[in-house]
């Protein structure tokens, strides 16, 4: 039902289905009320009505959200600006743990009898459905922290530029993808600010302050002669950032043979120009020859892979059976874990764990329960060695604390485990993107996340990207299209010999993970440096209908 | 409160219609009332309740529109936000597709209510998820699955005196069943608008048996294959293609309704002689709504006959710009079968495999509909008309506008993901590696 609350921005005619459907959750507001912060002291008194009426109620523990949600989109195309659109949400999330079971429940009706209402009612649900329960939660430990605050390092806050700065900036971006030969462009920015006030029981008040920014485009070129059409979507990121995202300087530009690259921050009007040229040349590309390639991938496309096959399977809810019925389980059981010897991938292959990294979408200080952030190793030195849980998974992994791993996208629902940032490390040696390509034989280059698919224990995947360049003897020939990879998870990280190192290094990630039933979405980002997979099995995709 | 009767509806609209100063305005108010349990590891995992009802108004001065939300309905409120929207289109840069509003229309009526449906009760629900739980447990099986039910309502009004309203039920049902070893998988969903024909009971058999039947599934090799889809299977690969019936997109030569040299594939054979594709809100086995967002009427329309091409969907905008008729999309796409049963199906096939569901489909080329993703809870090797044993699932590579010009046979229609769909019996079906998936 909360997907109804959603306003989807597929509406966009021809678009539509290259535009990821974009949930936004809550009211619209003017501009100007975004940068409003309320009194941390406030949020500290309804929390206490929160936390007394659910113990004078029996609660054994009680955690309570006061989250204000902000959501700002703009979306254009070509020459015209289609929707400006802000949304607020704000309400209290009250969790409870009563008869040894979870009981939750929401208001956005903030005066202090709603308040104790809703605290009540999650002690009643959590009464009621400790009838069902075959054991009681078992929470790790979690020492309170007292009143504490934690905000993002911005430099610039979104929602205080203007937004006709914001429609003239994408405007702009439209024209030059035009004048430089695209024949459609959609683009969008879109900005979110989570003020998120957690309290518990256990004598915790964190007030935290969390932005994430997302400029991208999608250009369309339509070969009339023949009628084939390709496209090129953005190199950005989704980024845990303020608008300096958009203020790209000299350092933050990787340029290699095929183009820009874009490192920290992004040039979002240099790169729909690149991408209306470069769409142009996938029109006349040539069209892949299936078989074996070395696969040299860019962190703009490998991000998704690792998302996918790394990030996913290591999720503990998944690995004991919590999402068997919609995001599926996972073929990391706990059996391979406890043998230290799962050779997940080659002995280059160190995946770790992350809520701290800073510009990433899932940084924070703590997690939505009050636990402090860290980062941990999740494969070494090729080994599976560590998951990802929360404070009622931790015992299962014989962990004395959290991990940090909870989130909820909203006030209104209740926190589960999500993804951490999942990154590759950058390899130890000296190694350049220029140097990664001279040293294969016959490979292809992949830049930009496309098409993927994954099976549901997270076994077999294709990937598909956004330019592929063949390579030749160490050299880049020229572009290929029609690429697809298809691999077995362990196989393809078993296949990685070489990763660029830590100047190389850059985050990609997705706004929009869903999971859970109903579905929440969570923002999470993948880290990694350019690197190559051997002889991995690539399809063409093309038929003729 | 969260459901509101037409005349109460009306009268909220006409009051926010009458605080209007702009050239033109138009108000939409929904609400929505309802629960669900989630369960996994043969538990509940979490249960909830939500009742939720907001108003939209988008004000438009020439052709500068603005628009607002609340969820308050004071009339304090409502006038705040008549003046929140208009202030906002005042700010707004002219959008030059606007498109003057539409004058009162006339609508059937609906057939998506059923009060059996809006008198669901947390009990009813544990009730129902108990009786999918009684099979799992009794079998020596796991069950994760996902009971919902929702009655909302949807009203639209106009400062030109469109009204229309609309209410509904829905009640939808999944379950995933998997054996204690993890090697096998069975799993079904359904919905309907009336609870009465929803029987959890009949349907968590029916994934307990899956499981318990797709356990030791051997690999044979990927390849092209006559394959029988499920209904859910078609339904799940075919979903992709209906949102592709747009005259916009294809106009614009950017979708596989794109005609070489310009203009759309209306009236081309594209499909199998036997395919016919229509929508009918009216339809009792799976009724919608009778009206679109942008207040047309819909109606029954008739899009693939006879495998040609007959309709593609016109926004208002778009039929202006090329002269015709807007026509809007519909909910509930109904593809015409014949009477055979899915056994009759497996019973006419000499080689072929069974595919109960597709999973993680995505789109890999937008001109062809190249479509890739896997077979999972149950695929099964076929054999001289009988289910020989189960097989490992695949990953296949295939457009679903390839798949319907390879139509053998039809089945029954039933009602399923998106429409009424029947079984399809399938020649050259194209899996192109082998998954380890369970």
């Amino acid at each position: 039902m909360k997907r109804r609350n959603f306003i989807y921005l597929a509406g966009v005619g021809a678009a539509a289905a290259m535009f990821p459907a974009i949930p936004v959750i809550g009211n619209e507001i003017p501009v100007e009320r975004a940068l409003e912060y309320i009194d941390p002291a406030v949020k500290k008194i309804l929390s206490d009505v929160a936390l007394n009426a659910a113990r004078s109620k029996g609660a054994t523990y009680t955690d309570v959200r006061v989250g204000r949600y902000l959501n700002q989109f703009v979306v254009t195309r070509e020459d015209k600006v289609e929707n400006i659109t802000n949304t607020e949400s704000y309400g209290i999330g009250i969790r409870v743990i009563a008869n040894g079971c979870w009981g939750f429940a929401a208001t956005d009706k903030m005066d202090k009898d709603s308040i104790a209402k809703a605290a009540e009612l999650a002690v009643a649900i959590a009464k009621e459905n400790g009838r069902l329960q075959s054991e009681p939660v078992k929470l790790a430990p979690q020492k309170g922290y007292g009143e504490v605050t934690w905000k993002a390092p911005i430099e610039k806050n979104s929602f205080e530029v203007p937004i006709k700065e914001k429609a003239d900036m994408l405007l702009a971006v439209n024209d030059a993808a035009i004048k430089g030969g695209a024949d459609y462009i959609n683009s969008i920015l879109f900005m979110v600010n989570e003020q998120k006030y957690f309290a518990s029981s256990e004598g915790s008040y964190i007030d935290q302050d969390i932005h994430r920014i997302w400029p991208t485009f999608f250009i369309t070129k339509i070969d009339k002669a023949t009628g084939k059409f390709e496209t090129r979507n953005a190199l950005s990121a989704p980024m845990g950032k303020g608008y300096e995202y958009l203020n790209a300087r000299a350092e933050d530009k990787i340029q290699t043979a095929s183009g820009t690259l874009y490192k920290g921050r992004y040039d979002m009007l240099e790169d729909a120009k690149q991408a209306a040229v470069q769409v142009g040349e996938k029109i006349k590309a040539k069209s892949v020859e299936p078989g074996k390639y070395d696969l040299v991938l860019d962190p703009s496309h490998l991000w998704l892979t690792i998302h996918e096959s790394c990030g996913h399977p290591t999720e503990l809810d998944r690995v004991l059976g919590y999402e068997a019925n919609f995001a599926g389980t996972s073929f990391l059981t706990l059996d391979k874990w406890e043998s230290k010897k799962f050779n997940y991938g080659s002995k280059e292959v160190n995946i770790t764990a992350d809520k701290t990294e800073t510009g990433s979408l899932g940084a924070v200080g703590y997690d939505d329960e009050g636990v402090k952030c860290g980062k941990w190793d999740v494969i070494k030195d090729g080994i599976l060695v560590n998951y990802q849980a929360i404070r009622d998974q931790a015992h299962i992994l014989g962990l004395e604390h959290s991990q940090g791993c909870c989130y909820a996208d909203n006030w209104s629902n209740v926190q589960f485990q999500r993804m951490a940032n999942i990154s590759l490390q950058p390899g130890k040696q000296p190694l350049t993107i220029a140097e990664q390509i001279k040293n294969v034989e016959k490979g292809i280059y992949i830049i930009g996340d496309g098409s993927f698919s994954i099976d549901q224990q997270r076994y077999n995947f294709q990937f598909g990207g956004q330019l592929y360049y063949e390579i030749k003897a160490g050299k880049i020939v020229g572009m290929l299209k029609d690429v697809a990879y298809q691999a077995n998870t362990q196989e393809f990280w078993n296949s990685c010999v070489a990763i660029c190192d830590q100047s190389d290094y850059r985050l990609g990630g997705s706004f929009f993970d869903g999971k859970g039933q109903p579905m929440q979405v969570s923002a999470v980002s993948h880290g990694s440096a350019t690197a190559r997979f051997n002889k991995v099995n690539v399809i063409n995709t093309a038929r003729k209908i | 409160m969260a459901i509101l009767s037409k005349e109460e509806a009306q009268a909220i609209l006409k009051k926010v219609v009458g605080f209007s100063k702009a050239d033109f305005c138009e108000v939409s108010l929904r609400g929505s009332d309802g629960g669900n349990i989630r369960y996994a590891r043969n538990a509940v995992s979490t249960a909830g309740q939500i009742s939720t009802m907001s108003l939209g108004v988008s004000s438009t001065y020439g052709k500068k529109t603005g628009s607002a939300t609340i969820n308050e309905f004071d009339d304090a409120s409502l006038e705040k936000v008549v003046r929140r929207a208009e202030e906002l289109a005042m700010l707004a840069p002219e959008n030059p597709e606007f498109m003057p509003l539409l004058g009162p229309q006339t609508f059937a009526e609906s057939k998506t209510f059923n009060a059996n449906t809006a008198a669901m009760t947390p009990d009813t629900r544990a009730e129902m998820v108990g009786k999918s739980l009684s099979v799992s447990k009794a079998a020596g099986l796991d069950a994760a699955g996902f009971l919902e039910n929702s009655t909302s309502f949807n009203a639209v009004m106009n400062s030109k005196g469109l009204f229309a309203y609309n209410k509904g039920t829905n009640v939808s049902f999944s379950v995933t069943v998997r054996n204690k070893q993890g090697t096998g998988s069975g799993y079904v969903e359904q919905d309907f608008n009336d609870l009465a024909k929803m029987d959890t009971l009949a349907l968590s058999k029916i994934a307990a048996g899956k499981a318990n039947g797709s356990a030791g599934a051997k690999a044979i090799e990927p390849g092209k294959y006559t394959v029988i889809l499920e209904p859910l299977a078609a339904s799940d690969i075919l979903g992709n293609m209906f949102r592709g019936f747009d005259a916009r997109s294809a106009d614009e030569g950017r979708s596989f309704m794109s005609k070489k040299g310009g203009g759309t594939r209306l009236g081309e054979q594209l499909f199998s002689e036997n395919v016919n594709i229509y929508s009918d809100p009216l339809n009792p086995e799976i009724p919608s709504s009778t009206w679109s967002g942008d207040g047309l009427p819909i109606k029954r329309t008739q899009w693939v006959e006879k495998g040609v091409v007959k309709n593609l969907a016109y926004s208002r905008y778009w039929a202006a710009q090329k002269g015709v008729e807007p026509l809007p999309f519909s909910r509930g796409v109904i593809i015409e079968g014949g009477n055979q049963s899915l056994q009759d199906l497996i019973k006419s096939t000499e080689k072929g495999i069974l595919v109960t569901r597709f999973w993680y489909i995505r789109s890999v080329d937008p001109q062809t509909l190249l479509l890739t993703g896997l077979t999972r809870d149950g695929t099964f090797y076929i054999e001289n008309g009988e289910i020989k044993f189960p097989i490992k699932n695949f990953r296949f590579n295939e457009s679903p506008v390839i798949m319907l010009n390879n139509v053998e046979a039809l089945g029954k229609p039933v009602r399923t993901g998106s429409g009424l769909i029947p079984p399809m019996k399938i020649r050259d079906f194209t899996f192109t590696s082998l998954s380890d998936a369970i």
